[in-house]
């Protein structure tokens, strides 16, 4: 049974990854990404890591893949001429898959496990405790500081995509607060003695002498 | 949950990532002038990566493959973040994601 569904869900993954890269439309591609990556989760199910198949759902499915999705969706690219050249190299990059392929079934057909790699297991999988207990239990502890770097690594990302794309706008509002800070009552408040049951027929129009000009980051350009 | 790598057997899982890779590694090859494309293949690939690490993880009963995979994951979100970002600031200036004449930038 276990076996059936192992078949099932590498035939998706596979014929899923296939057609990501051989997708005319990104958008589509970016799809049968996700599709690839909710089978390759059921992989991990299947192979006991469960807390790592959900993580590649959420961290996968929820941010990268949304991520492609809105990058495919925003930047206005002529996609069709994009796949110029497509037919000219797929015999390279079929020639190099195979013979990738090839050395990999090498291996694959010509491999055994060495019989005392059970005693070198550098964090054996407890019995008694679920996956993610025993997943934390070593992390926080054996792995804490490669964990630490992880985080490091993806603030060190954080910035460097923030950096990239940040553009300063120019002409927009922005508030300054020592400028909010100094206004005093008397420039900003300006109290009136009205007539009851005047209109502003008999009044007049009342403005305020001196509005303080918004700040802004640079002067705005003018747009032709 | 115990691992069922071993009823379904381990060299099932390694020829899955193995076609995996190669399939990630054909794509690069294939869409050599669009790079959103290929940061995906880049993503397959390390996918094949995590699915190894998992099933020899689960073959052995030792957990470091897992924690190996987890950070495989992390890195591989770094990457594409940086990727797309890159692929976002080279768009707003050329126009255009043709990874072909990249080295036309320098200077």
């Amino acid at each position: 049974m276990i076996t059936l569904f192992f078949y099932l869900f590498s035939a998706v993954l596979l014929g899923a990854s296939a057609m990501v890269v051989t997708s005319r439309n990104p958008v589509h591609a970016v799809l049968f990404l996700i599709l690839a990556f909710l089978n390759a989760a059921a992989l991990f199910l299947i192979a006991g890591a469960e807390f790592l198949a959900l993580t590649l759902v959420v961290v996968y499915v929820g941010a990268v893949a949304v991520l492609f999705l809105f990058v495919v969706m925003m930047l206005d690219v002529d996609f069709v001429q994009l796949r110029e050249g497509f037919q000219r190299y797929a015999p390279v990059g079929a020639a190099v898959g195979l013979v990738l392929f090839g050395e990999l079934a090498a291996v694959l057909f010509g491999w055994e496990a060495w019989s005392g790699s059970f005693a070198v297991r550098g964090s054996a999988t407890p019995s008694s405790v679920s996956n993610t207990v025993a997943l934390g239990q070593v992390l926080y502890t054996h792995y804490v500081y490669l964990f630490q770097l992880s985080g490091l690594i993806l603030l060190v990302a954080m910035i460097g995509a923030i950096v990239l794309t940040h553009r300063e706008r120019r002409g927009a509002l922005r508030q300054d607060i020592g400028r909010q800070q100094a206004r005093r009552v008397d420039e900003t408040l300006e109290i009136l003695q009205v007539p009851s049951r005047a209109g502003a027929g008999q009044i007049g129009l009342f403005r305020p002498k001196h509005l303080p000009s918004p700040v802004r980051d640079r002067e705005p350009v003018e747009r032709a | 949950m115990t691992s069922g790598v071993l009823a379904v057997g381990l060299g099932k899982f390694l020829f899955v990532s193995a076609v995996l890779l190669v399939l990630g590694v054909f794509g690069i090859f294939l869409n050599r002038k669009n790079i959103i494309v290929i940061l995906m293949s880049i993503e397959l690939i390390l996918l094949a990566v995590n699915i190894n690490l998992v099933a020899f993880s689960g073959a052995l009963g030792d957990l470091a493959g897992q924690v190996l995979a987890m950070f495989v994951l992390t890195v591989a979100a770094a990457e594409a973040a940086i990727g797309l970002a890159i692929v976002v600031v080279y768009f707003r200036n050329r126009g255009s994601i043709e990874v072909e004449d990249v080295t036309m930038m320098k200077g």
